[in-house]
């Protein structure tokens, strides 16, 4: 199989399978459902039996990807259908597949209209999917978008009370940014028009003009600062970031069980690596006049995601608000980039540590979550100040709550650990105060997670309703939260996977855009030169 | 002379004008039939169908030979049609539009036995001035032929005879209608009487060359009228107000041609008005140059795609509710035409008939689920589609793609067209002079705003169909295997645009002239 069969079938084969799912009898539940799950475990299958070797095994081209796929789409646009991966991407891919079939997994309690149900969420997984390989602005940009409608109908059929304001809010919220990055891609379009083979949507492309590789091309420093602060918000507004973020709540408390995972583990990461991809690589003068933006953007998140999660009483939004709060030291990890430093050193680890963010939320987010509606299917509220004395009444489900809880929480040895404790010590030659403030942001941390272990899993019984419920897990969501307890612990001690996978790629980005930034330093120069010879 | 004029419209005119002959005979044969009682034989709607899908199979074939020959403009008949690349394309979107309407209401039994072949007649009159419109090469044939469609429009909109509503509908439309025709009949003479041609070509020469003398600011006028009636056709605010109660008085198989057909048609025009106007008019002349003409159109597109969407937020009938949307449709397509007109940017015309195409396929789409739920529900507002989504998931489905089109997210047409035309209005902003930029930027970031409007707007409908629940009758008759054939055709054309994009790509950029790598 080439890399094109390869990949357009990772992407496409839930998509397919949402076609065939059309086919079947609507009655027979038991027969869509088997089918839909084994479509995700193929895919995961298919990503760790074919991809991931293959991936290893190839060496990167001249732009850092390797499987690279190039095939005309619209050849007199500029537009192609292109594929590619590098060490940013991969464990994103990686991460979407097995999140994806852990949804799926979860989806088991889900009876009304179940055939639609599944199809939505292939749809989705292809629109998740494609958005990490797309190696083309509006094949990106289409990616992105595809993830859209079927969200929001997870959200607004299968969704709890609130299920259609959250939709739509969702909805809303997301298309004011892909309005914004779209008007990005036009500029980004527009700009390169002066490259061989006219104007183009190709990334590689793109990020050599934005790096200042191109010699007759360039993106002027005032273009770039408007396009970065427009990606900046779009992508802000899926990371989430403060003030971007109210969408988030809603959606993640209103969704289903599994469409918060998906929500948490993958949709968010979206945000983080269109910053990675897009944002940074084309434009960096824009993120060098934005650096300071992003990283105190970062660090309200951190801190103002903490306190909200600190007053919750919702266990499903205190876990939101969580998530607000760790994406925010994605974007610290990201932001904190001193272009006037030549070393990027710095830069990079905070940059890896924000990878590893993404990854490790990606697991405990996907984690808690699921256990959150693992206690919701038995006692039907969420309210945490009516619980208590779970890890007595379900020892099992108990312990793996807490191993998650404290693997979020960034305790070392657990995977959220990296993810926090990278981008803060980075940050201490951008910014002292932000680093202070940011570690701050782990003690309150602790704070609301231990005060919701106390409130939900300790103490002496459980006051709510429907105590009688309370029963163990089963079989299937032991293994659910098992093999997220695993994961968390594996990443935790051996970190090595994530961060040998992306440093090459994450030096690429830090070094194309210190480089961009020192090329358009040296054509100022060499412009005023010329204008003071003539 | 007289050899070599007859020669010219046998050999040269006619085959060319093959199109417009073939609807012509289609008329005639409609007329005749319902004379000799042949219509008892074979239906007025088989005949309209098979002559509409001709006369389209005839202009993909001319399309098809001027694509492999590279683009040829031939003046028809002396000079006052011309058939264009633009022209035929328009040509097969209008008769397409046609043909799929026949076919609709062929099951949705609009027309009954007896008022078939007027109702086909009146159909095809209006095909026929909307191709006659897209190749008018004379200003007085602009405006005889934009009768021509305005007219068998009236009638099409008060069809329905009983309903007082559908009357006062037609009426209006064509009090609106009569107005508008004047004003543009009285700038074709402003313009005429000024330089002694009407002829389009004529006319550019003699604006280009700068030698007007005086009368600069009566061409400007002149100009002016026949925008404002072409705006009329196109329903640009401020010239909208006739669209929402004539949709709402037609039937909704009607009113989904009148929102495509005689619009693309009238766009032809408007392109025509900005290359007959000079790029560069001298200071003092008072002649309008294409990019003043381009700031204006400019406001009126703001205007439309932002009057249209706040319009459209508060409709309960979802034929007014389309009317609106159509209105800021009007707006979005009249940037590829700003672009052009701002900076000479002849990818703004590509995305236009690109997202014309894609447009077509959307309305008549959105406006057949229209027609469905009348029929099996009797009623036309969002209230009625409410759970409509699960029970018929054709229907759901069709509205929901068509919804995602007009919104314009990808995988759809409506999304290809809409980046189209909104990277044409940047690059205008950009490269044309400094003048523009703001205009041609700031219609832009309107667009961008309207985008997300939009949403709203058509999500109602979306919303309506899946969240809400049914509480119609129980037994919802069956949707014909006919409209569902034309649902999905529909349906597949919006996707087609959105995903196999380069064939119809490489089409509009060779129709407008944009050469392609």
């Amino acid at each position: 199989m080439t890399d094109a069969a390869l990949l357009s079938l990772v992407v496409f084969l839930p998509a397919l399978s949402a076609g065939a799912i059309v086919a079947f009898d609507g009655e027979n539940r038991g027969a869509i459902r088997r089918f839909a799950n084994l479509t995700t475990l193929a895919v995961v299958g298919l990503l760790f039996g074919l991809v991931l070797p293959r991936y290893l095994a190839q060496s990167p081209d001249e732009a850092g990807y390797r499987l690279v796929v190039d095939l005309p789409w619209v050849p007199g646009w500029g537009i192609g259908y292109r594929l590619g991966l590098d060490g940013l991407s991969l464990p994103l891919l990686l991460l979407t597949g097995v999140v994806s079939h852990l949804a799926m997994w979860a989806s088991a309690g889900i009876t009304k209209q179940t055939k639609g149900y599944l199809i939505l969420f292939l749809l989705l997984e292809t629109g998740m999917l494609g958005s990490f390989v797309a190696l083309d602005f509006l094949l990106f940009y289409v990616f992105f978008e595809v993830m859209l409608l079927p969200m929001y109908f997870l959200i607004g059929l299968w969704g709890g009370p609130r299920k259609e304001y959250a939709a739509i809010k969702f909805f809303l919220y997301t298309l004011v940014g892909s309005v914004l990055m779209l008007i990005v891609m036009l500029m980004a379009y527009a700009g390169s028009s002066g490259v061989a083979g006219g104007a183009t949507f190709d990334l590689p492309t793109l990020t050599a003009i934005g790096s200042g590789r191109v010699d007759t091309v360039e993106f002027s420093g005032k273009v770039q600062c408007w396009a970065f602060a427009m990606l900046l918000i779009a992508f802000l507004i899926k990371l989430p970031a403060v003030p971007f973020h109210t969408w988030l709540p809603d959606a993640h408390v209103e969704a289903p069980t599994p469409v918060s995972m998906i929500l948490a583990g993958v949709l968010l990461k979206v945000g983080g690596y269109g910053l990675l991809r897009i944002a940074y690589p084309l434009f960096p003068l824009g993120a060098a006049y934005f650096a300071d933006v992003v990283v105190w953007l970062g660090v309200v998140s951190i801190l103002y995601g903490a306190f909200v999660a600190l007053a919750q009483t919702d266990f499903k939004r205190l876990v939101a608000y969580s998530s607000v709060s760790h994406m925010g030291y994605v974007l610290l990890g990201i932001g904190i980039w001193s272009p006037a430093a030549a070393d990027t050193a710095a830069w990079q680890m905070g940059m890896n540590g924000a990878v590893f963010q993404m990854i490790g939320h990606g697991i405990t987010s996907v984690g808690m979550f699921f256990l959150v509606g693992v206690l919701y299917d038995r006692v039907k509220h969420r309210d945490m100040r009516e619980m208590g004395g779970l890890l007595t009444v379900m020892p099992r489900y108990g312990g793996l709550s807490i191993g998650i809880f404290f693997a979020a929480m960034g305790l070392p040895g657990l995977c959220g650990f990296w993810g926090e404790v990278f981008p803060v010590l980075a940050a201490w030659s951008f910014s002292p105060w932000a680093t202070v403030l940011a570690a701050t942001g782990v003690i309150l941390t602790a704070g609301y997670m231990l005060f919701a272990v106390q409130r939900i899993y300790l103490g002496p019984r459980y006051i709510g309703p429907r105590g009688e419920q309370l029963v163990p897990m089963t079989a299937s969501e032991k293994w659910i939260a098992g093999l997220v307890m695993t994961a968390a612990v594996v990443f935790g001690v051996y970190p090595r996977p994530v961060f040998d996978v992306a440093g090459p790629a994450v030096a690429r980005i830090t070094a194309d855009a210190q480089t961009g930034v020192e090329t358009a330093e040296v054509r100022k120069v060499a412009r005023a030169e010329n204008e003071a010879t003539q | 002379m007289l050899a070599r004029l007859a020669d010219d419209t046998l050999r040269g005119s006619l085959p060319l004008f093959l199109p417009e002959l073939v609807v012509v005979a289609t008329i005639v044969l409609l007329l005749l039939g319902r004379v000799s009682g042949f219509d008892r034989l074979i239906g007025p709607a088989v005949v309209a169908l098979v002559g509409s899908a001709t006369a389209c199979g005839v202009a993909v074939m001319q399309l098809d030979a001027m694509f492999a020959a590279g683009r040829t403009d031939a003046p028809l008949f002396s000079g006052l049609l011309s058939c264009t690349y633009v022209g035929v394309y328009v040509k097969v979107l209008a008769a397409a539009a046609a043909a799929f309407t026949v076919l609709l209401t062929g099951t949705t039994k609009l027309p009954d036995r007896e008022d078939g072949p007027d109702y086909y007649t009146m159909l095809l009159g209006v095909t026929l001035g909307a191709m006659l419109t897209a190749s008018a090469e004379h200003l007085l044939m602009v405006v005889v032929a934009i009768e021509m469609m305005s007219v068998p429009g009236y009638v099409l909109v008060g069809f329905q005879k009983g309903r007082a509503k559908s009357g006062e509908a037609a009426l209006k439309y064509l009090v609106f209608g009569s107005g508008a025709s004047g004003t543009m009949l009285y700038g074709t003479s402003l313009i005429a009487g000024t330089l002694g041609t009407a002829s389009l070509d004529e006319i550019g020469v003699v604006l280009a060359a700068g030698t007007l003398p005086a009368g600069g600011t009566a061409v400007s006028l002149g100009v002016l009228f026949l925008t404002a009636g072409v705006a009329f056709k196109l329903s640009l605010v401020p010239f909208h107000f006739w669209s929402p109660d004539a949709y709402e008085g037609a039937p909704a198989e009607a009113a989904g041609f009148l929102s495509v057909a005689p619009k693309v048609a009238a766009f032809v025009v408007l392109v025509r008005l900005v290359e007959m106007l000079p790029a560069d008019a001298a200071a003092g002349s008072g002649l309008i140059d294409t990019p003043r003409f381009g700031m204006l159109l400019a406001g009126l597109s703001a205007a439309s795609m932002t009057l249209g969407n706040l319009g459209a937020f508060f409709q309960r009938d979802l034929k007014r509710l389309l009317a609106y949307s159509s209105i800021s449709h009007a707006g979005y397509l009249t940037m590829g035409v700003v672009a052009f007109a701002c900076a000479g940017d002849r990818q703004g015309l590509s995305g236009l008939l690109y997202y014309s195409a894609a447009y077509v396929a959307m309305n008549l789409g959105l406006f057949a689920v229209v027609a469905v739920v009348r029929r099996l529900t009797r009623g036309e507002s969002v209230d009625a589609v409410a759970g409509i989504g699960t029970r018929k998931p054709v229907l759901g489905l069709a509205a929901v793609v068509c919804a995602v089109g007009l919104i314009g997210l990808p995988p759809t047409g409506g999304f290809i067209g809409k980046i189209a035309v909104f990277a044409a209005t940047y690059a205008a902003g950009l490269n044309g002079s400094a003048a523009v930029t703001p205009w041609c930027w700031g219609l832009l970031a309107c667009a961008g705003v309207n985008t997300v409007l939009g949403l709203f707007v058509y999500l109602r409908i979306v919303k309506a169909m899946y969240f809400e629940p049914y509480d119609g009758p129980a037994d919802l008759p069956r949707v014909h295997p006919v409209e569902v054939g034309c649902l999905l055709l529909a349906l597949a054309a919006v996707v087609a645009t959105g995903v196999t994009i380069a064939p119809l790509s490489a089409v509009t950029d060779a129709a407008v002239g944009v050469s392609t790598p």
